[in-house]
């Protein structure tokens, strides 16, 4: 008896921490007609990367809404948490250029934390990062074909830094550095999920490249919290 | 002792001087098509080039935006061996001091537009790339005012002037005194007009306003930071450029209405040219060409707007900008040459526009 109480007792406190962290869970949608995406024309005149596309070129896609709303690649954050980086521990994230375009286009990493740059095409790239926060530095390294991958981290927290290539002025891929594992991007069906965030009062922000940023108060206690955004092209 | 150059070298000695003048024009056409593609960072060391000598780069490897920026070192490499050339054998056989010192001038001055190009690189400054392209600007205008001065016009223009100083021009010396102030000006504009117009290319941000003659839809565009993040939001680029600013938008707004005053400018240049010196004089011609060469320059402003920056427009653009420049900048030198005021002897005094002894023939 007294050893199944002190087990249970045991189980209780393992679980304590877990159980009163929840997720702040939402959907978000785009009201309104974006403007429409164009077709990636300077494409053409690079034969490497037309090669790679024997139909219809690939387009802008700064506005990626779903057949409801649904919209997908916004940065989702909490505001102002710094000092709470585990980038140095987390596994790195990685930045891929396959058929002349940055894959994801939208990226969001912990400060600190390791960006792995891949040349997954048969042609030359140079990986250009231009940040602009003070403590990043700026970057800018030839990537041959089949070269090895590239690394880079960022110390300091900064909204859409943007990786650009230069022999192929059409790509770009923008990156979001936070000071805290509490960020996430939304996916094609606008959804997004920040883990475990420990209970307390925080402003969840919902960043977009082109339509900037909205926020909400939020309170987490013991469950998971909902909140939801809507955007609107005027 | 005969002053001037022996005829026969100094007739090579001009045609060296125009070549090196028309490849230094190209070059600044590659130049141009570098920040028109955005490439000025696709090789991103130097001198090297993707780690390997520059002469040495394989051609299978000039490819998108490092095709632009490697032939454009490539070029300027060759510009540089011209013009070193060109120093030496001006220093070698040519008597006027002055000309020593201007190809001495055109040396250091395309050693240093090789040094700020790489720095430009190597430092990842985007403000190296203005002082790079306004620097380049005026290298031309050197390397064309070399080839001016070695040309047969320009010994028969200060022949005359000695022979005749000041009187021989329709509507006398104070005519073109004060017409030479205006067209000075002018030029001073157009250099103006030029670092502005590398300021906006250096911005790499597109086109700040995406529409002429209005701007947004107005006369005078709205800046309110609403209005700039609807203009970004609206902007769908099919390039790597940086967001449009409010300042980036008054930059361009202000290089519309100078475009409009260097018309007028001109304009007025060549009413008074053909009011004081007469329809047949050849700086009244010059004068009308280079009203020509500003009506065109606004029309591949315009074209750069209308074709949402197409590089080889917006390369045009500069080029003629050059022209532009240079034209002003002849007129301004032939005045001055008729004048008397050009120092044709070796032993006047370092200057251009005082009153300058000159030895008789």
């Amino acid at each position: 008896m007294k050893t199944t109480s002190f087990f249970l007792l045991i189980a209780t406190l393992a679980f304590l921490p877990v159980a009163h962290a929840a997720d702040i869970i939402g959907v978000i949608t785009l009201k309104g007609t974006p403007p429409a995406e164009k077709e990636i024309t300077p494409m053409k005149d690079n034969p490497d990367c037309l090669a790679m596309y024997p139909g219809a070129l690939p387009t802008t896609h700064f506005y990626v809404v779903g057949p409801k709303g649904e919209f997908a690649d916004v940065v989702v954050d909490l505001k102002g948490i710094t000092g709470q980086s585990t980038g140095a521990n987390a596994p790195a994230a990685v930045l891929d250029q396959k058929g002349c375009l940055y894959t994801p286009t939208i990226l969001a990493v912990q400060t600190g934390q390791k960006i792995t740059v891949k040349n997954s095409d048969p042609c030359i790239h140079n990986v250009h990062s231009k940040p602009t926060a003070d403590g990043n530095k700026e970057a800018n390294d030839v990537q041959m074909a089949g070269g090895a991958d590239l690394t880079y981290t960022f110390p300091k927290p900064e909204m859409f830094l943007k990786f650009q290539c230069d022999v192929h002025p059409w790509m770009f891929a923008w990156v979001s550095v936070f000071d805290s594992p509490y960020f996430c991007v939304s996916d094609k069906d606008g959804k997004f999920v920040i883990k475990n965030v420990p209970p307390g009062k925080y402003t969840v922000e919902a960043n977009h490249r082109k339509l900037g940023t909205q926020t909400q108060d939020v309170e987490v206690k013991d469950a998971d919290v909902t909140v939801n955004f809507t955007f609107e092209v005027k | 002792m005969d002053n001037n150059c022996d005829k026969k070298n100094n007739h090579w000695l001009h045609r060296f001087a125009m070549l090196t003048a028309v490849v230094t024009f190209f070059l600044l056409g590659i130049g141009g098509l570098v920040t028109s593609n955005e490439a000025g960072m696709s090789v991103p060391d130097w001198p090297t080039s993707l780690h390997r000598n520059m002469f040495l780069l394989p051609i299978s490897e000039w490819t998108g935006g490092i095709f632009y920026e490697h032939t454009h070192r490539l070029l300027a490499s060759g510009v540089g061996v011209l013009a070193t050339i060109l120093a030496i054998w001006i220093w070698l056989k040519d008597s006027r001091k002055w000309m020593k010192w201007l190809a001495l001038a055109a040396f250091l001055g395309v050693v240093a537009q090789g040094v700020l190009g790489g720095l430009r690189v190597t430092m990842k400054m985007d403000s190296l790339g203005i002082f790079h392209g306004v620097v380049a600007q005026s290298f031309f205008v050197l390397t064309c005012a070399i080839a001016l001065f070695t040309s047969r016009f320009w010994q028969n223009v200060a022949q005359a002037s000695r022979l005749h100083p000041g009187e021989k021009f329709a509507g006398g010396t104070p005519a073109l005194r004060s017409l030479r102030s205006h067209v000075l000006f002018v030029t001073i504009l157009i250099f103006l007009q030029l670092i502005l117009g590398a300021t906006m290319r250096h911005q790499h941000a597109g086109l700040a306003i995406s529409d002429f003659p209005l701007a947004h839809g107005k006369i005078w565009p709205d800046t309110s930071a609403d209005a700039v993040a609807r203009y970004n939001a609206e902007r769908i680029e099919t390039t790597n450029v940086n967001p449009i600013t409010a300042f980036q938008i008054i930059l361009q707004m202000v290089h519309r209405v100078a475009a409009f005053l260097i018309l007028a400018g001109v304009a007025a240049a060549v009413w008074l040219a053909w009011k004081r010196l007469g329809g047949k004089d050849s700086l009244t011609k010059l004068a009308l060409s280079w009203l020509a060469l500003i009506f065109v320059q606004i029309a591949l402003g315009a074209a750069t707007i209308w074709t949402d920056k197409a590089a080889d427009m917006a390369t045009l653009h500069v080029l003629v900008g050059a022209l532009s420049l240079v034209t002003g900048a002849f007129w301004c030198i032939i005045a001055f040459g008729r004048l008397g005021q050009m120092p044709e002897s070796e032993t006047a005094p370092l200057g251009a526009f005082g009153t300058f002894a000159t030895n008789k023939p």
